[in-house]
């Protein structure tokens, strides 16, 4: 499809022991661009996540990340290159404190720059600023999804994942939520944003792919995936 | 009959033994912290530690206390090389393979002691170590105040460097979160090998600390290994503070109950302690429900 493409996925199949669950994916995300990938629970969208960060071995298939196959590639040494996931559940280290959640996000990657995208972080979330000696685990789930995100930008990516960032939030927060990301964005960051959350991130997406029992069942603008009933139908499966 | 000196020299006496036993307990809360298992392999471990002590002086002539950056180091490099080649690998990710793994090894390590270094008690002569220092109404065995301070030292700096350093972030991260720790980039296996290493690197520097003063059999290890897994549990597993502060209760306790019940009847006081912990506050002082 692209060649500017950052990263490429190509008939991925992944899943867990015997089970397939992911059965030929193609994807892509372009430098600059929001892309949402969207689908019911069960799709396969964290198995897909999880093999995009190397958390376990896809079956087969080829990810490409900034010209270079990464599937199969150990975890940190996805990080190394610059793809980087903010997990759902924010999996966040509640014995450590906010500061040094935020530190271990530069932990592989972005080190020599600790100190400045601290600043820059905590520019974006003055809340972690007034918590940063606070253990992690007592945040609230929203300033959890601050941290984890924070910890995200201190990896400098070059692609950054979202999975569920709007779960488990007030609307008010989500709200807040998209708007950050749109400006994330807007500053030239690359997003792949997994959302269950369709019309809000449709909203802000450059272009999107809906998931479905483990294989792209529609994909496309936007905007144009906004108004197609087909959307609707695979989304509720109806 | 109570005597107020006696008392506090006992007391003085078991501060002075209780800081080996931190040295000992450290390791294996930070073991069962990071990797949530019981190292049961610990106690075989310091007992080879004890000998390469040993052997360094009679061979080597390397006084003990010199030695302890190279068995220190030494101990680190293969507590790493133990967990990433035998007891990670053949664990497939499951507790208690580990636990088997280590009490094999334990097995293991114990008999081959026996087989190459025989079963009897070995000790060496340290003379700058030997002498006894006054402390109040105190008399210690000048090696026993050098362990004291070198022990706490020792702790301290450990300390420091898992609450500052990276990799002392990591591994206290690794303890909580592994997959978020994966995803920031954080090689887990090797943080976990770092981490056993640790445990077995605080061994070698208290059987540094520990030869001046004390012998060395295949069967010595055991007898620290059963203190040390009840400090833990008094200071909570896990908790680097209990640890600390379990050692010197537990050091405490052996020293006053040898002092009115005798040598034998000494050691009783650590069996009550474990059992009322167990009983009243089974999370340890300062263990978290986790």
């Amino acid at each position: 499809m692209a060649d500017d493409a950052i990263l490429q996925v190509r008939d991925l199949r992944a899943g867990y022991g015997p089970v397939e669950i992911l059965r030929g994916v193609d994807l892509d995300v372009r430098a600059g661009e929001i892309v949402a990938l969207l689908g019911s629970n069960g799709a396969g969208k964290s198995t897909l996540n999880n093999a995009l960060s190397g958390i376990f071995r896809p079956f087969g298939g080829s990810i490409r990340f900034m010209g270079a196959e990464i599937a199969g590639a150990p975890a940190a040494r996805i990080v190394e290159v610059g793809l980087v996931q903010v997990p759902e559940g924010r999996r966040v280290f509640p014995n450590l404190s906010v500061r040094e959640n935020l530190e271990l996000g530069s932990y592989r990657r972005g080190r020599a720059n600790r100190a400045r995208n601290l600043e820059r972080v905590v520019g974006i979330f003055p809340r972690l600023a007034e918590r940063a000696g606070q253990a992690a685990g007592t945040l609230s789930g929203g300033e959890q999804q601050m941290l984890a995100i924070g910890r995200g930008l201190m990896t400098e990516p070059r692609l950054l994942i979202l999975d569920e960032p709007s779960l488990g939030l007030s609307p008010l927060l989500v709200e807040e939520m998209f708007a950050l990301i749109r400006r994330l964005n807007a500053d030239g960051l690359a997003i792949l944003l997994v959302e269950q959350n369709v019309v809000q991130s449709l909203a802000i997406a450059r272009r999107a792919y809906v998931l479905e029992h483990g294989r792209i069942a529609l994909s496309g603008p936007a905007a144009e995936l906004a108004g197609d009933p087909a959307l609707r139908r695979s989304y509720l499966g109806l | 009959m109570l005597n107020f000196d006696i008392v506090l020299a006992g007391t003085v006496n078991g501060l002075a033994a209780g800081a080996i036993y931190v040295l000992v307990a450290v390791g294996l809360t930070l073991i069962y912290g990071v990797l949530h298992i019981i190292n049961f392999a610990h106690g075989s471990l310091l007992m080879l530690a004890m000998y390469a002590v040993f052997f360094l002086f009679t061979r080597a002539r390397i006084d003990p206390y010199l030695a302890l950056p190279l068995v220190v180091a030494g101990s680190f490099a293969l507590g790493y090389v133990l967990y990433r080649f035998l007891i990670g690998r053949f664990a497939h990710g499951k507790d208690e393979n580990i636990l088997l793994i280590t009490l094999g090894l334990s097995i293991i390590l114990d008999n081959l002691a026996l087989f190459f270094f025989t079963g009897d008690t070995q000790t060496i002569d340290v003379p700058h170590a030997s002498g006894i220092v006054e402390i109040g109404p105190a008399f210690l065995p000048k090696a026993k105040v050098i362990a004291f301070f070198a022990a706490l030292g020792l702790c301290a700096a450990l300390g420091a460097y898992i609450g500052r350093s990276d990799m002392g972030k990591a591994i206290r991260a690794v303890a909580r979160e592994r997959q978020g720790a994966r995803l920031v980039g954080i090689d887990v296996e090797h943080v976990f090998a770092v981490s056993y290493g640790i445990g077995i690197a605080c061994l070698g520097a208290a059987a540094c600390l520990l030869m001046p003063s004390f012998y060395v059999s295949p069967s010595s290890g055991h007898a620290f290994v059963l203190i040390a897994f009840t400090t833990v549990v008094l200071g909570g597993m896990g908790s680097f503070l209990g640890a600390l502060l379990g050692g010197f209760v537990i050091g405490i306790t052996e020293s006053l109950g040898g002092l009115f019940l005798g040598e034998q009847l000494g050691q009783i006081g650590i069996s009550l302690i474990f059992i009322l912990i167990l009983l009243l506050r089974p999370t340890g002082l300062f263990g978290g429900g986790r």
